[in-house]
């Protein structure tokens, strides 16, 4: 039934997609290229193509012994690999990749129906973990993050956007120099998206890393945290930066 | 033939018959040693009759010669069932006595006879000519030689009694034996048939179907009784089951069809924004069905079971804390104000992720249905150590859930009337209670304010009972 679902989201995610595309982190993320691990060939080819209309470029394997293979001959930024493979499960190409000293950022796919997948998933040396079925959408905001996060440590002190100003050590916000207060969970969502900048954060994302729960929120919880965030930082100026990327989540971002 | 096979194979009838031959054994050595023992008893009896007829002989002759001798044993040998008595000459020729004949060479030896010997009687006829007899042989001072004797028909019948005896008994028991073959095998057969049909009924499909219970209590009704029991849960998860995938199958082509018609109207809109909106409106519509399928696959794994989820300790208070914080605001745009009320400190064992996804689900439900009512706005988190456990319980004043209902809204889909037109899966409250199984404790539905005719509110308690600690 995971099965199903995940071809059964996807074509929807597919409109997402199509929507996405006249966003900004479709043309960021053109040198991307990743290695998909995935058994459903139907699955598979669909996420290529999708990949491939962000400009992301997409390798296939379509079990665990040749996706190891592929993983240690080329140099990829993101590995997505299904849990459940033949001839190697997932887990134990992650492990084996992680032996050989690659370590490329991975995101477990998964359709085990267990409460702590995630957990072992991430033990096991995965990145992130996504549950099926997922939409593209949040698959796509997950790897350009991970992308993005391979080679940069994130020792930034101060991040930038426009003149949008986050001090870690200091906790201050300023925007064109003025102090923003915020309670320590909005400095939080805020240090979150601005981490990311120029990328687009799902609210499962969101909830998962300002606020530590791994399950999808499925109310407006966290657009009403993000709004109250967009009132404080905007209200008085009027080149907004963060901004709402319908049908996927929000994204910090200077058009100017 | 078959059944014959069968019959001989099970288990009762190899028992009883290795009982059979036991008890068997054990008779024939009790009466083997019962005759032998009468037996040495008789033969001692007679050789002490034996002997002191010697005696009182040898006394005659003794006190009155040969002819009180002659006297003596003519007058005892005329007694009704008399010993053997005769007189011979040294060769062993019969002289005087009341026995026709003996076993040539019985007068060789004096004293007891080695082994009974074969003698012929007077009034014998036919057939019955030979007896068998033992004797004490001596000889007078003249040469003559004396026979006392007794005839072992006596012990030889009651030998014969006995074994005829033992025959009859063992045929007795043979007979038994195979009575209760047939009796226990073929009823513990009949029974195991039963129920292999009654099994057979319930593989192909049947779970109605029980197994037979004969009701004596035996250890056949206790396994019935115990595999009833199993059919009984499983029938009921079956059901459960079905109901929910017939609810899934119900609930989901509904929107799948506004799905459908969504797409074909947007194929016929030329205006590019519109059409643009109306492809939203299908994500929308699809991610809330994406919501459903992954709120129903929660709930199955959460009742998977402990097995599947990793228990730790964990501070319930921060949680509760964390989650008022995060929807403190939710309500406040809903026109309501959440408080908490949160007693510092309380750790149990559990899962911090499922606790934290059925708060969300609890508050979601309070904000939902109490926004926009007419009772207090308040919506009060309260979390506390009472005798019965930890209890977090969440009071709202929306318009509440009448008490028949509070069963069935815990079921999964199942929405009341008034709720419909919100958005929500159904699913919410299911949920909940599956959390709490899992926990050892359970979900309790009450009135916040049973005085309020309109706005009776609904408190929802979790209760983690003492036990799901630890």
């Amino acid at each position: 039934m995971g099965e199903n679902m995940t071809t059964g989201s996807q074509p929807k995610s597919d409109s997402t997609d199509s929507g996405c595309a006249a966003t900004p982190p479709a043309a960021n993320v053109t040198h991307m290229k990743i290695l998909i691990i995935e058994d459903d060939l139907e699955a598979a080819a669909y996420l290529t193509k999708a990949f491939r209309e962000v400009g992301i470029v997409a390798d296939h394997a379509s079990d665990g012994e040749s996706g190891l293979f592929m993983g240690s001959e080329n140099t990829y930024d993101v590995m997505v690999i299904d849990r459940m493979l033949p001839r190697r499960d997932g887990l134990s190409v992650i492990a084996e990749l992680r032996r050989k000293a690659i370590h490329t950022p991975v995101l477990i796919l998964s359709a085990l129906g267990q409460v702590d997948d995630r957990v072992t998933g991430l033990r096991a040396g995965g990145d992130d973990y996504l549950p099926k079925p997922y939409a593209f959408s949040e698959l796509l905001a997950r790897v350009e993050v991970l992308g993005r996060r391979k080679g940069t440590p994130d020792q930034d002190v101060l991040y930038r956007v426009g003149d949008l100003e986050l001090d870690r050590l200091s906790h201050e916000v300023r925007r064109a120099g003025k102090e923003i207060v915020l309670q320590p969970r909005e400095f939080r969502l805020l240090e979150y998206l601005m981490k990311n900048a120029g990328q687009v954060v799902t609210r499962t994302m969101l909830l998962e890393n300002v606020w530590d729960y791994h399950f999808d929120p499925q109310t407006n919880v966290i657009d009403v945290h993000v709004s109250r965030l967009r009132g404080k930082i905007e209200r008085d100026f009027n080149n907004p930066l963060l901004k709402t990327i319908r049908g996927a989540g929000y994204m910090i971002k200077d058009d100017g | 033939m078959s059944r014959f096979r069968v019959l001989f194979k099970s288990t009762a009838v190899r028992l009883s018959a290795l009982y059979i031959l036991l008890f068997a054994l054990c008779a024939a050595t009790l009466v083997f040693y019962v005759t032998s023992m009468s037996e040495r008893l008789l033969t001692g009896q007679i050789r002490d009759a034996v002997s002191q007829e010697v005696s009182q002989v040898k006394h005659a002759y003794e006190a009155g010669g040969l002819n009180l001798l002659l006297r003596t044993m003519e007058r005892r040998a005329r007694q009704p069932g008399a010993n053997l008595y005769v007189i011979a000459s040294p060769t062993g020729q019969i002289l005087a006595g009341n026995v026709a004949s003996v076993q040539p060479g019985t007068f060789d030896d004096q004293g007891w006879t080695e082994i009974p010997f074969i003698y012929e009687r007077y009034a014998d006829t036919g057939a019955e000519r030979q007896h068998l007899a033992i004797a004490n042989i001596f000889t007078l001072d003249n040469g003559l030689r004396i026979l006392i004797g007794r005839d072992l028909g006596e012990p030889e019948r009651f030998r014969l009694l006995v074994r005829q005896a033992l025959m009859l008994a063992l045929a007795i028991m043979g007979v038994g034996a195979l009575v209760i073959w047939f009796g226990i095998g073929r009823n513990a057969l009949r029974r195991i048939d039963r129920m292999t049909d009654a099994s057979r009924k319930i593989m192909a499909g049947d779970l109605s179907q029980r197994l037979p219970v004969g009701g004596s209590g035996d250890e056949f009704d206790r396994m019935s009784d115990s595999l009833n029991t199993m059919l009984e849960r499983i029938e009921k998860l079956n059901e459960g089951l079905r109901q929910v995938s017939d609810n899934i199958a119900h609930d989901l082509k509904t929107p799948l069809t506004r799905l459908r018609n969504k797409a074909v109207d947007a194929l016929d809109i030329d205006n590019e924004e519109r059409r643009r909106s109306a492809l939203e409106g299908i994500i929308a519509e699809s991610d809330q069905l994406i919501r459903t399928f992954n709120a129903l696959l929660m709930i199955s794994r959460v009742e998977a079971g402990a097995a599947a989820a990793e228990m730790t300790t964990i501070n319930l208070s921060a949680i509760v804390a964390d989650t008022a914080e995060l929807y403190e605001p939710v309500a406040e745009d809903a026109g309501l104000v959440l408080t908490a009320e949160i007693e510092p400190g309380v750790e149990i064992q559990g899962n911090r992720e499922l606790i934290g996804q059925a708060l969300f689900n609890l508050i979601d439900n309070a904000i939902k249905y109490a926004a926009g009512g007419s009772g207090k706005p308040d919506v009060i988190l309260k979390l506390s150590r009472t005798p019965e456990g930890v209890t977090l319980c969440l009071a709202d004043h929306g318009a509440g859930v009448p008490a028949d209902k509070r069963e069935e809204v815990v079921k999964r889909f199942f929405r009341l009337d008034e709720s419909r037109s919100k958005p929500g899966t159904g699913l919410g409250l299911s949920l909940v209670e599956a959390v709490m199984e899992l926990h050892g404790g359970r979900l309790q539905l009450s009135d916040t304010d049973p005085e309020s005719s309109e706005a009776r509110g609904l408190t929802a308690t979790m209760i983690f009972s003492p036990a799901g600690k630890a």
